[in-house]
């Protein structure tokens, strides 16, 4: 490869200059004869370039048309596809839901189990966590329960491979700063996690309010380098709403709790959760609804404070770094005047100069998250009312 | 009782009226364990946890598989206490019809566990062509002190699922779902069997007037108490409800929109525009 370069260097040097001598010139002098040579060997530089660029090329197609060796595909299984759905077995819903439930207004979570299959995370079975008491020995009790239960659910074959955790969630108040330390805890061991939410109380009105939720990369990349200034986040381009990332989920039953289900449900026409979604009483969940929404804007204005605190405090020092340094050039003008040596127009031993840290803006990130989440469920509910309030309206005059 | 000089095969006092109940999540477990039995098993056993209710029905909640192995039952046990100890042992479960030869000797383990336990039994081969769950309580036979033998006697069992119910049999019952119902499409199918219903009631109601069904009065009775259920409002202050009802909800969706607004805002303040 690197002979035949050399040559069609050459020749292409070559045909160069017999271009130059066809065209009637004389024989470069010394000095265009440098120039010409430098310009050769920058088109040498070039051509290996381009020659390397094609043989990684070349190497690549070859590599593709063979079949593929294990240590290919070791190294390729590093960008796992991306997370596109989240299959849940009906056995996990129905124990989250219990969980969850039993233990309501109480916050409780559990771990899920399951297998990563390509774009898809299944979850087949998970364990709920016994609820933390205050208690020091709580933490490895905590460890040992979890083994304990891996242990005796790996015996009678249920998949033994983490793939997140479930939690419940007081009207939909779950993006804490917790929530995304868990996160990432769980993200350095297992490269792919979901955390499912269930919210207890929405249940009452016949919705079910499961969400699988993840970081999203450029989140977790920012928050690795705890970086929550303004200018990383509009580099990254990166808004409130692009913490979260929610993943669909997909239901999936097995053939023999299909057949169960089919023979067992009742034959009437409606169903409890008929009876739940047409409540037509929705005040005390609005009033809630309403109660956290005014609780975070009073937050999130707390947070705007912190800005404008920041902000004063930064246009205030720069009306004294300007005015230190205006003061230091009439000095040395004066100075120059006199003939004397100039000051320098810097000092970063001043306190005038020392940066002001800028607050992050995580907390007031999430509390946006928080708001804007409300105000979804607040559109939902009352969404639904209104259909609700017809629909009453047209049997009653009917 | 057993006199002296008579022996009278004698069943101990038989427990008042058991029922039991099952929620949801024990079918879908014992399920889900016999689909994950190993190769060489033909059933699958395990423990029923759940309590009993004030009324002597066993709330039968939540249960796990046990590999045939004493520790493994305490292991399990105690992790599950440590999350609920509300829920207790009481009974276990089989999957194949009905009782079968070995079920005394487990059946015993397990009173041994707790008093009379309850014994369920789950046809997972479908072998008398239709699910068929049963739960059994077992009355010792005993001639004079002489154990004899246990006798399985079927109790009632409440399969209504309520708890299926409320998550959606349409979620539950088929192999796939895509994506789960959001508000207001499980609004609608809500209203639509709501309308059936209501359309159905009108067919009857028209039937029996034009005479083409034999009326029933049960059902009348039922259709009269549901109308009687209805409140009488004038229809002005039915309006004036209504009305009030759904300026509140355009209050509530107005400040809603508003606070997304500003937070819009808020964001392209924050970040956009840094006079620097």
């Amino acid at each position: 490869m690197k002979e035949s370069e050399g040559r069609s260097v050459d020749d292409l040097v070559a045909r160069v200059r017999s271009c130059g001598q066809a065209n009637g010139k004389v024989v470069p002098s010394p000095r265009d004869r440098q120039s010409f040579e430098t310009a050769a060997a920058v088109v040498v530089v070039r051509i290996r370039w381009f020659s390397l660029f094609f043989v990684g090329t070349t190497t690549a197609i070859m590599a593709t048309s063979m079949a593929r060796s294990f240590l290919q595909v070791a190294s390729t299984e590093e960008v796992a596809p991306k997370l596109r759905v989240v299959q849940i077995e009906g056995l996990v819903i129905l124990k989250i839901i219990k969980h969850c439930k039993e233990f309501s207004p109480a916050l409780v979570t559990g771990q899920l189990l399951g297998l990563d299959v390509g774009s898809d995370l299944e979850v087949t079975n998970c364990f709920p966590f016994p609820t933390r008491d205050e208690e020091e020995e709580i933490e490895a009790d905590g460890a040992n329960y979890q083994l304990e239960m891996m242990r005796c659910l790996r015996e009678v074959n249920v998949d033994n491979n983490t793939v997140g955790w479930y939690q419940s969630t007081l009207l939909g108040s779950f993006q804490t700063v917790e929530l995304i330390e868990t996160f990432m805890n769980y993200q350095e061991n297992i490269r792919r996690c979901v955390c499912i939410i269930y919210d207890p109380s929405k249940s009452n009105q016949g919705v079910l309010a499961l969400k699988a939720l993840k970081l999203s990369d450029s989140f977790m990349e920012l928050y690795r380098s705890n970086n929550f200034i303004g200018e990383k986040l509009r580099e990254k381009n990166l808004s409130w709403m692009d913490i979260f990332e929610e993943i669909p989920i997909k239901v999936s039953n097995s053939a023999l709790i299909s057949a169960f289900m089919t023979e067992l449900e009742a034959d009437t026409p409606m169903t409890q959760c008929d009876f739940d979604r047409l409540q037509l009483s929705t005040t005390p969940f609005m009033e809630r609804n309403v109660e956290f929404l005014i609780e975070c804007m009073d937050d999130l204005s707390m947070e705007q404070q912190k800005f404008q605190f920041y902000y004063r405090n930064l246009s205030r020092q720069q009306a004294q770094q300007q005015a230190w340094l205006q003061k230091r050039r009439a000095d040395n003008m004066a100075r120059k005047a006199a003939g004397e040596e100039l000051l320098p127009e810097e000092d970063p031993s001043n306190p005038v100069f020392k940066p002001i840290p800028e607050p992050s803006r995580l907390d007031s990130f999430l509390i946006t998250n928080q708001i804007a989440n409300y105000c979804n469920q607040i559109n939902g509910v009352a969404g639904q009312s209104f259909s609700k309030l017809y629909l009453m309206k047209a049997l009653n005059e009917s | 009782m057993a006199s002296s000089n008579q022996t009278v095969l004698q069943f101990t006092p038989s427990p008042t009226s058991l029922t039991a109940k099952v929620h949801p999540l024990v079918m879908f477990n014992i399920c889900d364990c016999f689909v994950r039995r190993p190769d060489q098993a033909e059933r699958v056993i395990g423990t029923l946890l759940g309590s009993v209710l004030p009324d002597g029905t066993v709330d039968i909640r939540n249960c796990y598989a046990v590999a045939l192995d004493i520790d493994y039952h305490h292991n399990m046990l105690s992790s599950h206490l440590k999350v609920n100890p509300k829920e207790v042992i009481v009974g276990w479960f089989s999957t194949g019809f009905g009782v079968t030869g070995g079920s005394a000797l487990i059946h015993e383990f397990y009173a041994r566990e707790v008093p009379n336990p309850v014994h369920l039994t789950v046809d997972t081969g479908f072998s008398s062509g239709e699910a068929s769950i049963k739960a059994f309580v077992s009355v010792s036979l005993s001639l004079g002190d002489q154990q004899l033998a246990a006798q399985f006697q079927e109790i009632p069992l409440d399969l209504r699922l309520i708890e299926a119910e409320s998550v959606g049999f349409d979620v539950l019952k088929t192999t796939m779902v895509d994506k789960l119902p959001n508000d207001l499409e499980g609004m609608e199918t809500s209203m639509e069997r709501l309308l059936a219903l209501i359309d159905d009631i009108y067919k009857y109601v028209d039937d029996v007037v034009e005479g083409r069904v034999a009326p029933d009065n049960n059902i009348g009775r039922f259709i009269s108490d549901t109308v009687a259920s209805i409140p009488k409002i004038s229809p002005a202050a039915f309006d004036r409800l209504v009305n009030d009802s759904l300026q509140d909800q355009l209050l509530l969706l107005y400040l809603s929109s508003i606070t997304r607004t500003q937070l819009s805002l808020a964001e392209k303040l924050n970040t956009a525009a840094q006079i620097l």
